[in-house]
C-alpha cells in the first residue's frame, strides 16, 4: 500500500505529527495521505508515563483542546519534592524545572486516545494491531517504508495454519515515532551510523501502579517526587505519588539504568518505596487496579543520535527529547512531533523526489524550546554518576548558579557497561510481599493485561544461545531475572545439579525493552510480536 | 442465501475486569473492547459460507453505544457486505436483544442467522435460543460443524460427552461454539476497505420493540480471595491435612 508519510507508533510524538501534517494538507487545499501503525491492540494500550503534562504542545496543535474534550482532567494544585532516608521525609525545596502550575496529572493512555480520535477526524488512517517489524528500503538503501509483522507463525518460524503475511506500506517519508529504544529505531541507528560522533543513550526503568485509594486519603491534584531511599546513594532513581480524579492516585519508581550492582531489583525497590511512612499511608485501605512498566530515555542533549536519514526521521523518544530535571517528555515528543510534520510537509510540496532527507529537521527543532532546554539541563543528569550527595550538589550548582550555561558538557557511558561483576557487590535483601502494600512480579503482571497468542515464535530473541550461561549467570548472577519488570526471564534448574537455564516467559512481556538494554553482553534483542499482544494498559 | 451475523461489543477477553467500587456493576471505564469471541466465529463461518459461494450476503448486526461501529467495522473487515447498527445507551437483557433481533430479521429476511452461542460479558447462553423461539424457527445451538444441504442446515451440535447432528429447515438460527473454527487474523488492506463498506446507524427505538426485560442487576462482586497455599513437610501430615482440615478423603 502506498502513502505519503507513514508513522510508526501512535504515541504522543507519532499522533502530533500525524495531526500536524494533515492540518497543514488542508490549509494548503492539497491531499496528503498519512497512515499511522501501531502495535498495541489498541491506541493508548502500550502508553505508559507519569504522567504531570505541560500542555504547550498541545495548546500549539489544538489550541481548542478544552472545546474538545482532550482529557486533561486534573489540574496541579500542590508539589511536593522530598529526600527520603529510611523512615523519615525531608521537604526540599522544589526544584524550578519541577514547578508545575498550569500542568495537569493525566493518563498519557487516554490523551493519545483521543489524540487518534482526533487524527482519525482529520483523515488519518490509524491502524492498532499492526506492528512495522521491518524496515524496507530502496536501491539506493534510502527508506521506503516498513513492512507489519507476520501473523501466524509456529514456534520455529514456519507458517501456521492461519499464517497472514506481513503488509509492505511504502512511503514517501517514514516517521520513526517509537517510543523509548524502538526496535527499528536500532537497526536505522547501526544502518545510518546515526550514533557517530555523539555518546550513547542512557536510560532509566518506570514501574508504575495506579491505586483507587480510600477516599479520606485522596488529595486531587497533588504531586510529590522523591529522591533517596530506598536506593543506595550510587544509584540514580526516584518515586512519584500523583493524585488523579476519582480517588484514583498513580504511584511510580524510576531507577536509572546505569546502576552498579546486579543484584539490584527495580521491581522491588519500587514495591519498597509504598512502604515508606510518608507514602504508605496513601494506599491503606485502598486497591491496586493497574501495573506497568516502560523503559525512559534520560541521555538528553548528549544523548541524542542524527535525526534524519534518506526517506526517514527519528521522531520523539525513540530518539530521545526527554528533560530529566523537569521529569517530563511528553511535551516535547509533541513538539518534536509537530516539527517533524512541518520539516516533512515542506520536503514533500517542494519535491517529488524519492527516498531524500528531511535534514533540516534538527535545524527546525534548535529554534524550539525542546533543544534549547534539553541544552540548559545537559549536565545535570550526568552528574549523578558521581553518587547521589555530588550530584546533587552539582545539579544545584549547575541550575542556581551556571543556569545551564557552564562552559562544559559531560558526558554519558553507556548502561550496560556500568554493570559491575557480582563479586564486586552486595546481594540486596529485599523484604517479601505483604498481599496488601506489596506485592510479587507475577500479580503484578496479571494486572498489565498482557497477552501474547500462544505458539508464536518468542520475541526475545538471544544472539548467542551459550552466553547467559557463560558470562550472565556466572559473573552476573543473571542480573535479567531482576531488572525485568515482568518476570519474562527466570533460571531454573536443568537435570544437571550444579546447572541453571535461562527460561524466557516471552507470553510475560510488557514491552519495556529494559533487557534489550541493559543486557551486559548485549545479546538481547526485543522485536514485535504479533500484531495486538502485549500489555492492555487501561489508561496509564 | 442471505446471512445474519450477530455481534456484541464486549470487554476483551484478555483484560481482567472488577467491580465499580460500589459493586453496581462492572467498572468498564478505558479498558479495552472487542467483538464477543463466540461472535467472531459466528463472523468467521459467516464468511467461509460466502467465500464458497453458498451465501450470496452477509450482514452484520449489533445493538449497542455508538462505540459499536468499531465492533461493525472489525466484522467488515473480516468480511460482512454491510453493517446495521441499532443505538441504545441502555445495557439490554437477552430477551430484549431477542425481541430486537426478530424485529431486524422481519426487515432483512435472512436464511440465517449465526451468532455466539453466548456473550463473554454475561455467560448468559440465551440469546439464539429465545430468538428461534421467537421467530419459530429450527435451531441449531453449540455448533461445532456446519453443512449446507437442499434447503436445510446440518449442523454438528457439542453434547455432554459427544456430538448429536441435526438438520433443520431452512430459515433456521444457529450458534456457535469454540471448536466450528479458528477465526482468520484481519488483514490491513481489509480493514481499509471496510472503512469503506455501508454501516448504517438507527436508533433502537427506530424498530418499536419493548426494552422492558423484567430484570433487575442487583449487585455485582468479586469471587472470594484464594487463600494462599502451605508447604507441608511430608507425606504424613499432607495426608493428615487431606483428610481433617479440607476432610476430601
Amino acid at each position: 500500500m502506498e502513502f505519503d508519510v507513514v508513522i510508526v507508533g501512535a504515541g504522543p510524538a507519532g499522533l502530533a505529527a500525524a495531526i500536524r501534517l494533515r492540518q497543514q494538507a488542508e490549509q494548503a487545499g492539497q491531499d496528503l495521505s498519512v497512515c499511522v501503525l501501531e502495535k498495541g491492540s489498541e491506541v493508548g494500550a502500550h502508553i505508559l508515563s507519569g504522567a504531570v503534562f505541560a500542555p504547550r504542545a498541545l495548546d500549539e496543535l489544538l489550541p481548542d483542546w478544552r472545546e474538545r474534550g482532550a482529557p486533561l482532567n486534573t489540574a496541579v494544585s500542590e508539589d511536593q519534592f522530598l529526600l527520603l532516608t529510611q523512615g523519615r521525609a525531608l521537604r526540599l525545596p522544589t526544584p524550578p524545572q519541577m514547578h508545575n502550575q498550569g500542568n495537569y496529572i493525566i493518563s498519557l493512555g487516554n490523551l493519545c486516545r483521543w489524540l487518534a480520535e482526533q487524527a482519525e477526524a482529520l483523515g488519518v488512517e490509524v491502524l492498532p494491531g499492526f506492528p512495522a517489524a521491518e524496515v524496507l528500503h530502496d536501491e539506493q538503501g534510502a527508506v521506503k517504508g516498513v513492512a507489519t509483522a507476520d501473523m501466524g507463525r509456529n514456534p520455529d518460524g514456519s507458517e501456521g495454519p492461519r499464517f497472514e503475511p506481513g503488509v509492505e506500506l511504502h512511503a514517501r517519508q517514514t516517521l520513526f515515532c517509537e517510543g523509548c529504544h524502538g526496535s527499528l529505531t536500532k537497526t536505522l541507528i547501526d544502518r545510518f551510523r546515526l550514533r557517530e560522533g555523539v555518546g550513547p543513550q542512557t536510560y532509566g526503568l518506570g514501574i508504575k501502579e495506579v491505586w483507587e485509594v480510600d477516599p479520606t486519603r485522596h488529595r486531587p491534584g497533588q504531586v510529590i517526587h522523591s529522591v533517596g531511599w530506598p536506593l543506595d546513594t550510587h544509584t540514580y532513581g526516584g518515586g512519584f505519588l500523583y493524585h488523579l480524579e476519582d480517588n484514583r492516585v498513580a504511584v511510580g519508581f524510576i531507577v536509572g539504568l546505569d546502576y552498579e550492582n546486579p543484584y539490584l531489583s527495580p521491581f522491588e525497590e519500587m514495591q519498597r518505596f509504598k512502604t515508606h511512612p510518608a507514602i504508605r499511608p496513601v494506599f491503606e485501605g485502598g486497591k491496586r487496579i493497574a501495573y506497568g512498566a516502560r523503559a525512559l530515555v534520560e541521555g538528553g542533549l548528549q544523548g541524542l543520535p542524527k535525526l534524519s536519514f534518506p526517506g526517514g526521521l527519528l521522531v520523539g523518544d525513540t530518539a530521545g527529547f526527554l528533560d530529566v530535571p523537569r521529569i517530563k517528555g511528553s511535551d516535547n515528543a509533541m513538539k518534536s512531533g509537530i516539527t517533524a510534520a512541518e520539516s516533512v510537509f515542506n520536503l514533500l510540496t517542494s519535491s517529488a523526489a524519492e527516498g531524500i532527507e528531511a535534514s533540516d529537521f534538527r535545524r527546525r527543532l534548535d529554534n524550539t524550546w525542546v533543544i534549547q532546554e534539553l541544552h540548559r539541563a545537559r549536565n545535570i543528569r550526568p552528574g549523578f554518576r558521581w553518587g547521589f550527595w555530588a550530584g546533587l550538589a552539582h545539579a544545584a550548582v549547575d541550575t542556581y548558579v551556571f543556569r545551564g550555561r557552564a562552559p562544559w558538557t559531560l558526558r554519558h557511558q553507556a548502561d550496560h557497561e556500568r554493570l559491575r561483576p557480582a563479586r564486586d557487590c552486595q546481594p540486596i535483601d529485599y523484604p517479601r510481599p505483604d498481599g496488601n502494600i506489596t506485592f510479587d512480579r507475577l500479580s503484578s503482571v496479571f494486572l498489565s493485561n498482557t497477552h501474547h497468542e500462544e505458539g508464536q515464535p518468542v520475541h526475545l530473541k538471544l544472539r548467542d544461545l551459550q552466553r547467559p550461561a557463560l558470562l550472565n549467570l556466572p559473573v552476573y548472577e543473571g542480573p535479567e531475572a531482576r531488572y525485568c519488570p515482568a518476570g519474562v526471564y527466570e533460571y531454573v534448574e536443568t537435570g544437571d545439579a550444579n546447572a541453571l537455564r535461562l527460561q524466557i516467559n516471552a507470553q510475560n512481556c510488557v514491552h519495556c525493552k529494559t533487557c534489550d538494554i541493559k543486557d551486559p553482553g548485549q545479546n538481547i534483542d526485543w522485536v514485535v510480536p504479533q500484531g495486538g499482544d502485549g500489555p492492555n494498559y487501561p489508561g496509564m | 442465501m442471505k446471512v445474519l451475523v450477530p455481534v456484541k461489543r464486549v470487554v476483551d477477553y484478555t483484560v481482567r475486569v472488577r467491580p465499580r467500587s460500589d459493586g453496581s456493576d462492572v467498572d468498564i471505564a478505558n479498558l479495552k473492547m472487542s467483538m464477543n469471541p463466540f461472535d467472531e466465529i459466528a463472523m468467521e463461518e459467516a464468511v467461509r459460507l460466502r467465500e464458497a459461494g453458498v451465501a450470496t450476503e452477509v450482514v452484520a448486526v449489533s445493538i449497542g453505544p455508538a462505540a459499536s461501529q468499531d465492533t461493525l467495522r472489525t466484522a467488515l473487515a473480516f468480511g460482512a457486505d454491510r453493517a446495521l447498527l441499532l443505538e441504545t445507551e441502555e445495557s439490554l437483557a437477552p430477551v430484549v436483544i431477542s425481541r430486537a433481533l426478530a424485529a431486524v430479521v422481519g426487515e432483512e429476511s435472512p436464511d440465517l442467522v449465526l451468532m455466539g452461542k453466548q456473550a463473554i460479558d454475561d455467560d448468559c447462553n440465551q440469546t439464539a435460543q429465545m430468538l428461534a423461539a421467537r421467530l419459530g424457527w429450527g435451531q441449531g445451538t453449540f455448533a461445532c460443524r456446519l453443512e449446507m444441504g437442499d434447503g436445510e442446515v446440518i449442523v454438528t451440535r457439542e453434547v455432554d460427552g459427544g456430538t448429536r447432528i441435526v438438520a433443520l429447515k431452512l430459515p433456521a438460527v444457529v450458534s456457535t461454539d469454540l471448536r466450528l473454527n479458528e477465526p482468520r487474523y484481519i488483514k490491513l488492506p481489509n480493514i481499509m476497505k471496510a472503512k469503506k463498506k455501508p454501516l448504517d446507524r438507527r436508533p433502537l427505538d427506530s424498530l418499536g420493540v419493548d426494552t422492558r426485560s423484567g430484570i433487575r442487576m442487583v449487585s455485582v462482586a468479586e469471587p472470594p480471595a484464594r487463600k494462599p497455599g502451605v508447604r507441608v513437610a511430608d507425606v504424613g501430615e499432607l495426608l493428615d491435612k487431606l483428610k481433617n482440615e479440607a476432610q476430601v478423603i
